[in-house]
């Protein structure tokens, strides 16, 4: 039965059918009748202060939950501050679908008022986009983008809607099928090629399983777990993996890369077999290529075809969904014996090597009696998580340190902007984290330059009552950019300095939510206990070390075994 | 080194914008590129050349049919294939060397489409490479100005077009 309706009712009839719960957005002249229709439905809408922060906010809550998140601008301006979001959920997989207006079709080429080539600008930002100029292509459009953002490798997708389309009135017939004959998903994985690797590894003395972002996305962390479990196979996780292998889990490592531990990044470099499932042999992780993982053969699993034998030409080449793929190759293994006596005493050996890397260096987490360290920082984040809590961050010092320090016992905790780096990131991708998980404990890291880029957002938070722990890691630079003009531009240290850093506690009584500014390492612990017993939100300044740099450090250009471990020790005068 | 790719793609708006960007975007140099309908007016093919490092061929054929709009991306670099492209040639030249230049464009096979007192409009199809040939004896007689179609190529083999079928829509939610 069709019903009489506007093309906007049949975009929030097509969105409730996609199971959204709430889009994160911000109106404008071209979505008005979009947000008339709204302001009765029961698709929730919430404001942000800026539309790059509905995407951010987007990402979070399809982050933490594997859904596909929503976000929605108006056209023009509203459209191109979403682009640095789609840019993100691009780089890190992360399956959104932003809905912009458009002007009316037929003023579509006249430069009209708040026009702009959305559908040109966003080609390549989003997996897909789609331009929709009248109101009964609206359905099909919001399904095909739905599929096409969640299924596959995820990312984002956009549709942008002229005026006249939402305003377009017609019978709404429900769709029943999408069509799309040329976009192909790898599921299945080659039988032959699993069974090769189910070999490669009985056969393997030092083997590693490389793990990634792809497994978080693909649910497949029960499965990487049951692979550990059935080969006591140790593991090492990218900034994108985190969580997938709990943290405690005795075979894990730790993160490889450029601030990757000492032990991640000697085990790759010494493996003779990666198990490489959900990874992009990334170059924060690989450092210099030809000397990366020297010794290993590679069994590579991705879905996307195109991400296998695009940096490393692997031994064996599976494209397929990692969680389809390791369940049939815990299932192989299951049945193989386990493996002879020279290769257990090999994978003894190597196993009691990794354990001896791990004590010889270990993460600093130096505490010291006068200042709060960034590395006590995150230690006590670490305690008060207990390794549960979702922990989403923005880019810089503060990010790698927490990547380092905090437990994550399960995937979807860690949010961060892995691939674009953006910074401005971790307080809009709580919102959405928050909004879908209302029961989590939820922490956003920000530095202090990128808590300034989302100052806005504190007035969603305190709208919404969003109960956020906001720590930003107060340096008073632009940490990471002065780490490298510290170590490669001989202290030069130029456009790094944040002065007039707001003062934060007035910041927050002005929007009305309870803040505090710390910077005597005793009193870390009783501010923190006090933002998580607080009930609302919660703004938490903390003064750390200045001049503090993170090692590890792999320089640019560096085989990832050559790391600088520390600070240059000092030198006794002759 | 130079790659030869057939593409079917959907004939929808922005599907030629897509193929253009990639390539810009992944950083391959476009030697050529020409697009037409098939036989079904829903589907145009693509003939692209591209001038690739060896081992990004495969990269940039995987990139293609990435693209949701892209029903097909073939190599056609190494396998049986007729490439052909076609030259339209304008030549002013001298009464003297008239008989010459009609004598030259028959060896390549070409035709003349215009004639008058300055010269000729000449038409050749072949092997890019040959029309290269061309233009190049066709510069020793006079001036000239030219126009290249870009390369078509038609794979010798057909290759089975697999399309995916129909997705069924979610059921409803709440
Ligand atoms: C939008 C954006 N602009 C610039 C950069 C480059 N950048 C990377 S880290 C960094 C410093 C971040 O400073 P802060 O937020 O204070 O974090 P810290 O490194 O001090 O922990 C900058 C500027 C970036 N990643 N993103
Ligand atoms: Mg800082």
């Amino acid at each position: 039965m069709s019903q009489l309706m506007s093309g906007a009712r049949m975009l929030a009839e097509c969105l409730a059918r996609e199971g959204v719960e709430c889009i994160f957005g911000y109106p404008g002249g071209v979505t008005l009748p979009f947000y008339d229709v709204l302001y009765e439905h029961h698709v929730r809408h919430v404001l942000v202060r800026h539309e790059e922060n509905a995407a951010f906010a987007a990402e979070g809550y399809a982050r933490t939950t594997g859904k596909v998140g929503v976000c929605c601008a108006t056209s023009g301006p509203g459209a191109t501050n979403l682009t640095t979001g789609l840019v993100d959920a691009m780089m890190d997989s992360i399956p959104i679908v932003a809905l912009t207006g458009q002007v009316s079709s037929k003023l579509i080429g006249s430069d009209a008022f708040q026009e702009a080539d959305t559908f040109g600008i966003t080609r390549s930002c989003t997996k897909h986009n789609f331009l929709v100029k009248r109101f009964d292509e609206i359905p099909q459009a919001i399904h095909e983008a739905f599929y096409i953002a969640a299924s596959g490798r995820p990312g984002p997708v956009l549709v942008d809607i002229t005026k006249d389309a939402l305003q377009g009135q017609g019978h709404y017939q429900p769709v029943s099928t999408i069509h799309l004959p040329g976009y192909k998903v790898f599921t299945e994985g080659h039988t032959g090629q699993i069974r090769r690797a189910a070999q490669m590894i009985a056969e393997s003395e030092r083997p590693l399983v490389y793990s990634g972002g792809g497994i978080v996305l693909a649910g497949a962390a029960p499965e990487l777990r049951e692979f550990v479990q059935l080969t006591s196979i140790p593991t090492v996780s990218t900034l994108m993996g985190l969580g997938a292998l709990p943290t405690e889990h005795p075979n894990f490592i730790s993160m490889p890369g450029m601030h990757g531990s000492y032990a991640a990044n000697l085990a790759l470099t010494n493996a003779d077999l990666l198990i490489a499932v959900g990874v992009r042999f990334d170059d924060r992780v690989t450092g210099r290529l030809a000397a990366f993982a020297p010794h290993a053969k590679v069994i590579h699993v991705d879905i996307d075809p195109a991400e296998v034998g695009k940096n490393r030409v692997p031994d064996v080449p599976i494209v397929g969904d990692v969680k389809r793929v390791l369940a049939k190759l815990n299932k192989l293994i299951d049945e193989t014996p386990a493996p002879e006596q020279k290769i257990a005493a090999a994978r003894r050996a190597w196993a009691n090597q990794i354990a001896e890397w791990k004590a010889e260096h270990p993460y600093d987490r130096s505490t010291s009696d006068s200042e709060i360290k960034p590395q006590h920082l995150m230690s006590e984040i670490d305690r008060c998580s207990g390794g549960q809590a979702i922990v989403t961050s923005d880019v810089g010092q503060h990010q790698m340190w927490a990547a380092q320090l905090i437990r994550f016992n399960e995937p979807r905790l860690w949010v961060n902007s892995g691939g674009l780096g953006s910074m401005g990131f971790g307080l809009p991708s709580a919102i959405g984290a928050q909004f879908a998980r209302p029961d989590k404990l939820v922490f956003a890291i920000c530095g202090d330059g990128g808590f300034q880029m989302s100052i806005p957002e504190l007035a969603t938070i305190a709208s919404h009552a969003l109960p956020i722990k906001m720590v930003i890691m107060n340096n008073g630079y632009l940490g990471m950019v002065r780490q490298w003009q510290t170590l490669f531009y001989n202290h030069r240290l130029s456009a790094v300095e944040l002065d007039c850093f707001p003062d934060t506690d007035k910041l927050a009584a002005a929007y009305g939510i309870k803040g505090r500014t710390v910077e005597k390492p005793w009193e870390l612990g009783p501010a923190l206990e006090e933002a998580i017993k607080e009930p609302g939100p919660f703004l938490l300044n903390v003064k750390v070390t200045p001049l503090e740099n993170v090692y590890p450090m792999v320089p640019a250009g560096s085989a990832i075994n050559e790391m600088v471990l520390g600070p240059p020790q000092p030198v006794e005068a002759a | 080194m130079i790659q030869v790719i057939s593409l079917l793609l959907e004939n929808k708006p922005g599907a030629l914008m897509r193929v253009t960007g990639l390539l810009s975007q992944r950083g391959y140099n476009i030697e050529s590129l020409s697009v037409g309908r098939t036989l079904d007016p829903q589907i145009s093919r693509m003939t692209i050349v591209v001038d690739v490092d060896s081992l990004q061929r495969a990269q940039v054929i995987k990139q293609m049919n990435k693209l949701i709009n892209v029903l097909q991306a073939t190599d056609l670099t190494e396998s049986p294939a007729v490439i052909r492209e076609l030259v339209l040639l304008r030549i002013r030249t001298t009464q003297e060397n008239r008989t010459a230049v009609l004598k030259e464009a028959e060896i390549f096979g070409g035709r003349v489409v215009d004639s008058s007192t300055e010269g000729y409009a000449i038409e050749v199809t072949g092997d890019p490479e040959k029309l290269g040939e061309f233009v190049d004896v066709m510069s020793a007689y006079g001036e000239v100005d030219v126009i290249r179609s870009g390369s078509v190529a038609i794979a010798l083999e057909s290759k089975k077009l697999k399309l995916q079928p129909p997705i069924p829509t979610k059921t409803l939610v709440g």
